[in-house]
């Protein structure tokens, strides 16, 4: 009897699970201005998604204050802290989560209060989405268009702009329609065409609930899908728009002498073992002999996997530095121009000096020149010598060594950081670097290394030579190597026999893209056979076979080098 | 390429979290409370360093009024996994007696938790504190950071958090000063049971349903391990099929009645039942707002 009645209740965990384990994650931000009705859109949709549990329910009903008529006061279920419930107004970021049968979201709900712009990038940072409220009675405010930007700045790839409380015009389509035309006309200025974000226009009343989770009954007019078919429907961007590999090391693994792993986030592109690496800043070049992980070695790590690499050859690397893909390089300076939104009481200060926290590492910096500043109504540059807290400027920011980054646009791992004031250790400015500035000592130093863009490129060099920098060990058969040479000369290759080279000039041939025949005591890297010209004929198809020498046919089609 | 799935976004965001906190304090430190959400944090640390040990210890307040079942569970897995392992009591405020029914819940948390925990900390001189807690545990906790700053008396100021962009962590502080570090702050209670159970992860056996000893009062369950329960007259401990929720000290984590004694059923039961974890720990409902009170003092 009993196995009956538990067969009848067996919950299958195991479709459950392959069910929810298909779910991806989408995290966005809501931007509004105060009374926009943001509490009340998120207190929705966690309520009708049924994310409340009910004793919050209750506890939000029998809540002290209580600020407006009607049965459920939404926005008290998101306003945490009792500074905010005595004020009434949300004043700090608060996480939210939630999930459906599709997709499970985390909500960054940011205050809409004048001065609190560093916490809607805060809640920008790290948002896929971004919901930006506009209260259909009043249209495009100032504050609207501020949120546009600040959201656009900090490259959130997709706007949803909420047109609320449509129930206090009538549910009027002319109202929605006005304020569309006028906010699109202003962001397709305001964002060049090629990081524009995908927008969609939404009528919507959180307080009613029409459009928020299902159709609105009251806008017939309006045929497309709620906010939360939106959410669950729009695709995500994980991703950075870069695919370039890029593997900042957060630390190095050495349990004993045998292993020498370095731990990180693939925070763009995606590794195999093989691959050729270029590890920053010493420019020395490697391949990855395997991925480790807890649960077994991988075949491949994608973003935003964490993991941990080993080489082939011992390289020194060490904590903030970086290992990037051998063929698309980062950018590599130490004068750079990034967007900075300040968040300190304490403003900007020229004639102090601060630290830059960029990927995994931390560096003193100074702020050469503030370029211009973004004023925050008109959003039109104005000179300025300082930022003060809330405001927007590009500064010119020098960091005490180099640092190696892709711009913000194109990779937000690598192309953002943030300011900290080394006296009182407060985080004081966020940063997205725009360009390098190449200084010309710089230039000079960076003879030897391949990685600006107006010097050759790897990509240049493979294209050409049809090999990238590579060496290869013959051990002691200089007559072997001189044979090899010839043989690759007369392709077209750039190659060089080396003896016992020091290991700077070895790095400097194989930055240049030369592929070096290096005799020396080292033990050869294949066991060749013993007649020399057999030997040559060996060496040449290995390096066909291994793809050290890449086909022609190789070269062409994609961007896949 | 593949999608990643939630559960894995979330393991790599918080490994990533954790190899920060270990590379950028002197003496960090894991509070292990032995509940499920520590659990999971113990295998995210193992992961984070692997093939390395785990590169700090493990911390646990014991108000010595844990249950049984839990210290058993500490003392073996940590062993098993090759943790170090730290336990500190307020043995001063055990001495003198304290208890929930003597003191009220609030000084009894004060003085076992809060007061051991920053007392704790000093004596280990930790500059970094780990923790599991989750923001969609309770609404306070939905603002804290992920590294979230600590004066020099371990006191939380909710209105002067440091801004947190991206995944740039500010590990910054001053001497005396100090952060708390919630990896799990993006999971919720169902990604930490779903994570249990893909992962296969070792948990204590309270959180499975059986036959135990309570005292039933209305809908609550009340645990009987200590002495010092006071009944009702006529009052007698029942055996009840029941489980609890959430770990904390036994005269104050109420169980809930259950049959779920495998994960499966504990992940069904959460599907269908919605009431959030913490009802049943009678201290969150002292005042409104208490949770955020406790924190701004120290507690975690």
């Amino acid at each position: 009897m009993a196995a009956v009645a538990d067969r009848r209740s067996v919950f299958d965990i195991e479709d459950f699970l392959a069910q929810e384990q298909a779910k991806d994650l989408l995290r966005f931000t809501t931007a509004g201005s105060v009374d926009d009705g943001k509490s009340t859109l998120i207190g929705r949709l966690l309520y009708d998604s049924q994310s409340i549990y009910e004793d919050q329910l209750t506890a939000v009903t029998k809540a002290t204050v209580n600020r407006s008529a009607g049965p459920i006061d939404f926005s008290l279920l998101t306003d945490g802290l009792r500074a905010e419930r005595e004020q009434g107004i949300t004043i700090d970021v608060a996480y939210r989560y939630f999930a459906t049968a599709r997709r499970k979201f985390i909500i960054a709900d940011t205050p809409g209060h004048e001065q609190y712009t560093r916490n809607m990038a805060t809640g920008a940072s790290t948002a896929d989405l971004a919901v930006i409220l506009i209260d259909a009675r009043n249209g495009v405010l100032p504050q609207s268009r501020r949120h546009a930007y600040i959201t656009s700045l900090l490259g959130i790839p997709n706007f949803v702009i909420a047109v609320n409380k449509m129930d206090a015009v009538g549910y009027d389509e002319s109202v929605f329609r006005a304020i569309e035309t006028e906010f699109r006309g202003f962001l397709t200025q305001l964002i060049a065409q090629q990081t524009a974000p995908y927008m969609y226009f939404l009528p919507m009343s959180a307080l009613e609930g029409d459009n928020v989770v299902r159709p609105s009954r009251n806008m017939s007019w309006f045929a497309g899908p709620s906010l939360l078919e939106f959410l669950e429907t729009v695709p995500v961007h994980h991703r950075a728009r870069s695919t370039a590999f890029r593997f900042p090391v957060q630390r190095v693994i050495r349990p004993n002498q045998d292993f020498r792993g370095y731990a990180g986030q693939v925070v763009s592109g995606a590794i195999r073992p093989g691959d050729s690496v270029l590890a920053l800043p010493s420019g020395r070049r490697s391949h990855v002999k395997s991925i480790e992980t807890f649960d077994g070695p991988l075949e491949e790590a994608v973003a935003p996997m964490s993991v941990t690499l080993t080489l082939e050859d011992e390289l020194d690397i060490s904590r903030g530095d970086m290992l990037a893909s051998a063929q698309k390089t980062p950018e590599v300076a130490r004068q750079f121009d990034a967007s900075v939104v300040w968040l300190n009481e304490q403003p900007l200060d020229l004639s102090r000096r601060y630290l830059v926290k960029h990927t995994a590492q931390t560096i003193p910096a100074e702020v050469k020149a503030v370029r211009h500043r973004v004023n925050i109504k008109t959003l039109q540059h104005e000179p300025a010598d300082q930022l003060e807290m809330n405001a927007i400027g590009v500064l010119r920011i020098e960091t005490s060594r180099p640092i190696y980054f892709d711009p913000y646009q194109q990779n937000r791992a690598t192309g953002s950081l943030i300011l900290i004031d080394p006296e009182t250790n407060a985080t004081v400015g966020a940063g997205m670097i725009l360009a390098p500035v190449i200084l010309e000592r710089d230039r000079l130093r960076a003879a030897a290394l391949d990685l600006k863009h107006e010097r050759v490129t790897p990509v240049e060099r493979i294209v050409r030579y049809r090999h990238g920098g590579e060496t290869v060990s013959l051990g002691d058969r200089k007559s072997v190597a001189w044979l090899v040479e010839r043989r690759l000369f007369d392709r077209g290759c750039s190659v060089a026999v080396v003896e016992r080279p020091s290991a700077e000039t070895l790095a400097a041939l194989e930055h240049a893209g030369v592929l070096v025949l290096l005799v020396s005591d080292k033990a050869p890297d294949w066991s060749l056979p013993a007649d020399d010209a057999e030997a040559a004929i060996f060496v040449v198809s290995t390096l066909e076979k291994t793809e050290i020498l890449l086909r022609k046919e190789s070269l062409t089609g994609g961007e896949g080098i | 390429m593949s999608q990643l799935g939630h559960l894995r976004l979330l393991e790599a965001e918080s490994i990533h979290i954790l190899r920060e906190v270990a590379s950028e304090f002197q003496r960090p430190v894991m509070l292990y409370s032995i509940g499920k959400d520590s659990s999971v944090l113990l295998r995210l640390a193992q992961k984070a360093f692997h093939p390395a040990p785990i590169p700090f210890p493990l911390l646990h307040i014991d108000t010595t009024y844990k249950f049984r079942e839990m210290i058993e569970f500490r003392d073996q897995y940590t062993a098993e996994i090759g943790a170090k392992l730290i336990v500190y009591t307020n043995r001063e405020a055990i001495d003198d007696g304290a208890t929930p029914f003597r003191l009220g819940t609030q000084r009894c948390c004060g003085l076992l938790k809060t007061k051991a925990l920053l007392d704790g900390l000093r004596q280990g001189g930790f500059d970094a504190a780990i923790g599991g807690a989750r923001r969609d545990e309770e609404k306070s906790r939905a603002k804290e950071r992920i590294f979230s700053f600590r004066d020099d008396k371990g006191q939380w100021d909710p209105k002067n958090q440091r801004p947190e962009l991206w995944n740039l962590f500010n590990s910054r502080v001053h001497s005396g000063e100090s952060l708390r570090v919630f990896p799990l702050s993006n999971w919720t209670e169902m990604d930490v049971w779903q994570y249990i159970h893909a992962e296969k992860i070792p948990i204590v056996p309270l959180y499975f349903a059986k036959e135990r000893e309570m005292l039933a009062r209305g809908d609550s369950l009340i645990p009987v391990e200590q002495p010092f329960i006071p009944m009702l007259p006529g009052e007698k401990p029942l055996m009840v099929r029941c489980r609890m929720r959430s770990l904390g000290c036994s005269p104050c984590t109420g169980a809930i009645r259950s049959d779920a004694d495998t994960l499966p059923k504990i992940i069904e039961e959460l599907v269908s039942f919605r009431r959030s974890e913490r009802e049943n720990r009678v201290i969150d409902h002292d005042q409104e707002g208490s949770m955020e009170i406790k924190k701004r003092e120290g507690y975690f």
